[in-house]
């Protein structure tokens, strides 16, 4: 493996947040969205072939489809996967998904549903909270946020909860702790998780140029600094070689803002 | 046996107040003829259930809707709709947004006729504070485990869109998932198909065909013959979705009086101006189906 020195921060996080797959053995895998997709599809073709994923329709395939407009690409199909065996999939909890909440708080919770304090009359409606219910209470779940700031990591608790988290007091009383499972979030500036002491939020890595007192700047909740906090490491040569081939269009340069580059100028 | 009507008749069959699922997912596969004849009727107070795509928004945007019970109402592409966000920001619908599987299994509940069905899912989440009615209930065994009771989501009526039906009720719906069109079939007294083409019989000497056959035909009591009724979204095996069209009636959610414009100019009469409209036959048949 060679490291790579020219790379742009969208590909330094789709090496980052594949890692959220690693040592998950054989479970469905899905990235919802050009990064996360990207990161599941890097984590399957380098080091996690356990992975299953699917066409984003309704069939499996045993290599990722590249993303966009298909050209001659034909995807091999080896098995099916409609709806309804997604849900299957999820409540058995073989299942680990990535997934961009618009705001999550210091219990990762995440809201995707709407923004402001009237539910009934909504400032603005969103998705809805889609499957996040049902994720959240089932399997693993992983973040990526594309713009770290306090109006993502909010201060308080999200407007609306759609993936249900770590606040003891939302659970009745006696219900299993360990229904709620979370994994990577990684941003724009860092990647941390909620594995500090009671479920805090700790940063694992700092992207490269970016200082925690930056991070904790633009986080509404207190994060801790990881026992072995470091710089969020380069995508190695190779990593870049097998993104290239599953996006041809270079959607990834499109995601975040002016396409910025993995090392950021002093 | 004869169960073919048109669009009209079946119109005709529902009230004000009632409960509606509409089959499909999204943009793909809604029987939209029926919608459109909704939206040219007089008939308000609607409930409508549904995986929620341009008829949703169309519903609530010409006054029918009281209700909407959904998992999500999207364009896909354009993820919100905008006549339902409109609706929604307005505080103009009452909603019971839920999870997309509790959908799922409200409308299981009410085919097999039980009063709720226990899940863990909604539990610590917006489900239960935003739905204030949903009752919990212990796990009789050991484990002792507090779930959600969700009701079951019984529904007056489902409407659903297929690509062949015979005129006994016996129907095929091609394309890579069925989404839970069975379910809401199961859900309701009623079932209204539009279909793509309407045959003699769909009988046939391949087993393998009949996989595409969804539903029982005791539960259907209309089939209308509506090619291109899925139009503007997508029907597998038929024509893809119109983004297209989609975009220009999503621009018009931001237009003073846009909903009216798009209702008079596009929506029409009758389902021949309406294709008319929206660029005639050829236009809709040559609408790839798009893939991810």
């Amino acid at each position: 493996m060679t490291t790579a020195t020219d790379f742009t921060l969208a590909e330094l996080i789709i090496a980052a947040a594949a890692e959220t797959w690693r040592g998950d053995g054989e479970l469905l895998a899905t990235g919802i969205g050009p990064l996360p997709r990207l990161a599941a599809s890097l984590a399957k073709l380098t080091f996690a072939p356990g992975l299953q994923m699917t066409d984003g329709e309704a069939f499996l395939v045993e290599e990722p489809v590249p993303l966009g407009a298909r050209g001659s690409y034909q995807p091999r199909y080896s098995g099916w996967m409609p709806y309804s065996r997604v849900f299957d999939s999820v409540w058995s909890g073989r299942r680990h998904a990535m997934v961009t909440p618009v705001q999550v708080d210091r219990y990762g919770q995440g809201n995707i549903s709407a923004l402001g304090p009237d539910f009934r009359k909504p400032k603005v409606q969103m998705l809805g909270v889609r499957g996040f219910p049902g994720n959240s209470v089932s399997h693993k779940n992983s973040f990526f946020l594309p713009n770290h700031s306090k109006r993502s990591f909010v201060e308080g608790e999200v407007d609306v909860v759609a993936s249900a988290g770590l606040k003891p007091s939302s659970w009745p009383a006696g219900a299993p702790a360990d229904y709620v499972k979370l994994g990577l979030v990684v941003t724009d500036l860092c990647v941390f998780d909620f594995n500090g002491p009671g479920h805090a939020a700790q940063v694992l890595s700092l992207h490269p140029g970016v200082t925690f007192a930056q991070v904790q700047d633009a986080t509404g909740f207190p994060l801790l600094q990881a026992p072995g906090l470091r710089e969020t490491a380069a995508p190695a040569e190779e990593q870049l070689a097998v993104i290239r081939n599953l996006d041809p269009h270079n959607v990834r340069a499109t995601v975040l803002k002016g396409n910025p580059p993995g090392v950021r100028a002093a | 046996m004869n169960k073919d009507m048109s669009a009209r008749a079946v119109i005709s069959q529902l009230r004000d107040g009632m409960t509606i699922g509409v089959g499909g997912w999204g943009p793909r596969r809604k029987p939209m003829a029926l919608i459109r004849e909704i939206l040219r009727s007089d008939l308000k107070d609607l409930t409508i259930v549904a995986y929620g795509g341009p008829e949703v928004g169309m519903l609530c945007a010409a006054g029918k809707v009281r209700k909407v019970i959904y998992g999500f109402v999207s364009l896909d592409t354009i993820p919100i709709e905008p006549y339902f966000r409109k609706a929604r920001e307005a505080g103009a619908v009452d909603v019971c947004e839920l999870d997309e599987g509790l959908l799922l299994l409200g409308l299981r509940a009410a085919g097999h006729r039980l009063p709720f069905v226990a899940t863990r899912i909604g539990m610590a989440s917006a489900v239960m504070t935003n739905n204030p009615e949903f009752k919990t209930i212990r796990s009789p065994y050991d484990d002792g485990e507090e779930l959600l009771a969700l009701p079951a989501i019984k529904l007056d009526v489902a409407l659903i869109h297929v690509n062949r039906a015979d005129r006994k009720g016996n129907t095929l719906t091609f394309g890579p998932d069925p989404y839970f069109d069975d379910l809401f079939a199961r859900a309701a007294d009623k079932v209204f198909v539009t279909t793509e083409e309407i045959v003699d019989s769909i009988a046939s000497h391949d087993p393998e065909v009949m996989k595409a056959n969804l539903f029982e035909p005791y539960l259907v009591a209309g089939v209308v013959y509506a090619p291109l009724g899925a139009h503007p979204t997508t029907s597998f095996g038929a024509y893809g979705w119109d983004m297209g069209h989609l975009k220009a009636y999503a621009a018009t959610a931001t237009e003073d009086g846009g909903w009216q414009g798009y209702r008079d100019k596009t929506i029409g009469n009758d389902e021949a101006s309406y294709i008319a409209s929206v660029g005639g036959e050829a236009h809709v048949r040559g609408l790839p189906i798009p893939t991810f």
